[in-house]
């Protein structure tokens, strides 16, 4: 909503009352304008007087001949709030006061998503919220109906119907099984804004190594690194590659390419070999040569 | 007004005085850093040539320390400075020598073998390297040989790295107000628990980037009194890893001097994590890792770069826990080289002895960071 100017409000209105005119002149406004609508304003009696529209971030004024109407073309009031019409004629003012109300179609919606990017298969994981406005700005807040719609590249769909309280609405959905990234839209009418989320793979589910061989070294690479529903784990993720032999240790954090992480270690016969990714722990391996 | 002028009459005859004898009769450290004669003039026993030695280092009057060696002939003088200060960028390159010890490992008439240990003063604090040096007799003065280690030689190469990269772009100013920024890094504690020292009260813990980009994480703590007042808030400072790639996981140690357990209601955690361009690279192996236990617990092993370019400063940060997998202390050591690819660089951790009779098993993890450059 638009800050209102109480103070020049208040100035100019107490200006208006002192310009003491013979006649008593008088002023008909609408009780609400629709922002940015065309409007008019009936005055009476006889003379000259000037009008003054004050309202929020707003005047006008115009000079009005007493007994007609004073028309404003389109666009003339935009910001809602509630407005004060002052007609401060020669020896008298008079004043009313009326609304000016978010144009009922929104034009803009601001749409926050939440998070950005999460794993898969959380409930109620991902939020959106909607505010709609007009094409000025304004807040709508009459109850409007919006349609969330989150779709997956695997074609899943889901959708709520939320209607606006107070000029939000809001929802939640769940991260699907499958990686990828999904599009999350709000729609109103033919208004529409997507905000992209990105479901990322959980922990690796089942790691597993193979060593062979590699000259004097021993060659560790394991298996295509997938969390439980199958999703390959991304490229980077670190696994750890441990032997342990007499008391001693070596270790070695490899980052996953190409889906797999391969290393190759120094390795004792009779050491024991085993692979780890963040807490998930992997297979062990007794080497002997 | 009279005792004042008196009084300064006696202060400034005595700076004169002060200011002659000193110049006179100058203390002989004084005189070595103001470029003079070493502070022992003659090296009459195996003790003092090493001392001088270390005179000489401490003052890097290199060409003197250089020329005052017996082996000196097996190098040159840069070799023996790098040798000092490190081939390559290192903690080293910008240290100065804070103070050294000499102790005698054997002597006889004609040779001795000492024990030289530097302590630099470094940017993140004293680091400490240990040489044996032979002495020997040259008519009537003493010389040491310097036990130089040369640079391996690397033969020329192209060594492919097919590292991954990631890159952060944040929103923009001229995004509308609704629209979205990326994700900060989900990171969670795995594990945390104080415990009482001498000197106050420590957190050790873990944390687990459990997200599938990188992150630059840091942990801090605010302890609480019973009646929920707050004690002091600390944070990790370098006591942990601030880059955790996806699934990475870092010890951290948050020190609360002067604070008693006792007086700990409840302990507030709270982890930062944000958004970070990171490289994957450079993969570094821990290798030969052993726990040495008391006295002198420590845990040694070796650091081995697998990749091509140079790493000017590692940390190495390591876990250690007890036979039910709880941390039981976290410790770390900066490594005062660079490390070269393919070259074995060895650290040593120490660990209290109180607590090294507890140690199970351990993990280490490595910090790197790289001014550029190739080979």
């Amino acid at each position: 909503m638009r800050l209102r100017s109480p103070i020049l409000h208040t100035t100019l209105a107490f200006c208006a009352m002192h310009l003491a005119v013979a006649q008593s002149p008088s002023i008909s406004v609408p009780k609400t304008v629709e922002a940015g609508s065309a409007f008019s304003v009936q005055s009476t009696g006889s003379g000259k007087a000037t009008l003054y529209i004050i309202g929020p971030e707003q005047v006008l004024k115009r000079d009005v001949q007493l007994g007609e109407t004073t028309y404003f073309p389109a666009g003339s009031l935009y910001n809602a709030g509630r407005y004060l019409a002052v007609l401060a004629g020669e020896s008298a003012t008079q004043n009313d006061s009326f609304d000016v109300v978010p144009a009922s179609k929104p034009v803009n919606i601001s749409f926050f998503a939440k998070p950005s990017r999460l794993p898969i298969g959380l409930h109620d994981g991902i939020t959106g919220v909607v505010y709609l406005f007009d094409a000025y700005h304004n807040l709508i807040q009459t109850p409007t109906p919006v349609s969330f719609e989150l779709s997956t590249p695997s074609g899943a769909l889901q959708k709520r119907l939320v209607v606006t309280h107070e000029g939000a609405a809001w929802t939640s959905m769940d991260s699907t099984a499958q990686q990828g990234v999904d599009k999350f839209v709000a729609r109103i009418g033919e208004v529409s804004s997507t905000r992209i989320i990105g479901q990322v793979p959980g922990d690796p589910c089942g790691l597993k190594m193979n060593a062979k061989p590699s000259g004097q070294k021993v060659q560790l690479v394991t298996d295509p690194v997938r969390d439980c529903s199958g999703n390959a784990i991304p490229d980077g993720t670190i696994v750890t590659f441990t032997e342990i032999y007499n008391g001693t240790q070596s270790t070695i954090d490899e980052p996953l390419k190409h889906g797999i992480a391969e290393a190759t270690l120094q390795v004792h016969s009779g050491a024991r070999l085993s692979v780890a990714s963040g807490v998930v722990m992997g297979n062990q391996i007794g080497w002997s040569q | 007004m009279k005792s004042g002028r008196f009084l300064a009459l006696i202060l400034g005859a005595a700076t004169i005085a002060l200011v002659v004898i000193g110049t006179v009769w100058p203390v002989p450290s004084a005189a070595a850093y103001a470029g003079a004669q070493s502070m022992l003039a003659s090296s009459s026993t195996a003790e003092a040539a090493v001392r001088n030695l270390g005179d000489e280092i401490r003052a890097q009057a290199w060409e003197k320390a250089y020329g005052s060696l017996a082996n000196k002939a097996q190098f040159t003088e840069p070799e023996f400075v790098h040798d000092l200060t490190g081939y390559y960028p290192s903690l080293l390159t910008y240290s100065t020598l804070d103070k050294f010890e000499v102790r005698p490992l054997h002597a006889s008439d004609t040779d001795a073998e000492m024990q030289l240990t530097l302590h630099w003063a470094t940017v993140v604090g004293t680091s400490s390297s240990t040489r044996e040096l032979h002495v020997v007799k040259n008519g009537d003065t003493w010389q040491a040989e310097w036990p130089i280690v040369k640079q391996p030689a690397l033969p020329p190469q192209v060594i492919p790295v097919n590292y991954l990269r990631w890159d952060v772009i944040y929103r923009g100013p001229g995004d509308d107000w609704g629209s979205q920024d990326v994700e900060a890094p989900h990171v969670r504690i795995v594990d945390m628990h104080p415990v009482e020292r001498a000197d106050g009260v420590v957190i050790l813990g873990e944390l687990l980037n459990e997200d599938v980009v990188p992150a630059y994480v840091s942990v801090s703590a605010t302890l609480l009194s019973k009646n929920q007042s707050t004690i002091a808030t600390e944070g990790s400072f370098d006591k942990i890893s601030h880059l955790l790639l996806p699934k990475q996981v870092t010890p951290f140690f948050i020190k609360f001097p002067n604070v008693s357990l006792s007086d700990v209601g409840s302990i507030h955690m709270t982890p930062l994590s944000a958004l970070i361009a990171a490289s994957a690279d450079p993969v570094i192996e821990i290798g030969d890792e052993q726990l040495h236990p008391a006295p002198d617990a420590s845990l040694t092993g070796q650091l081995i770069n697998q990749s091509g370019q140079i790493v000017n400063v590692a940390h190495v940060l390591g876990t250690f826990y007890d036979k039910s997998g709880k941390v039981v202390w976290v410790a770390d050591q900066y490594v005062n080289q660079a490390l070269l690819p393919q070259s074995p660089v060895p650290f040593q951790i120490h660990v209290p002895e109180d607590l090294a009779r507890n140690v199970a098993t351990q993990r280490t993890v490595v910090s790197t960071y790289s001014s550029g450059g190739s080979l």
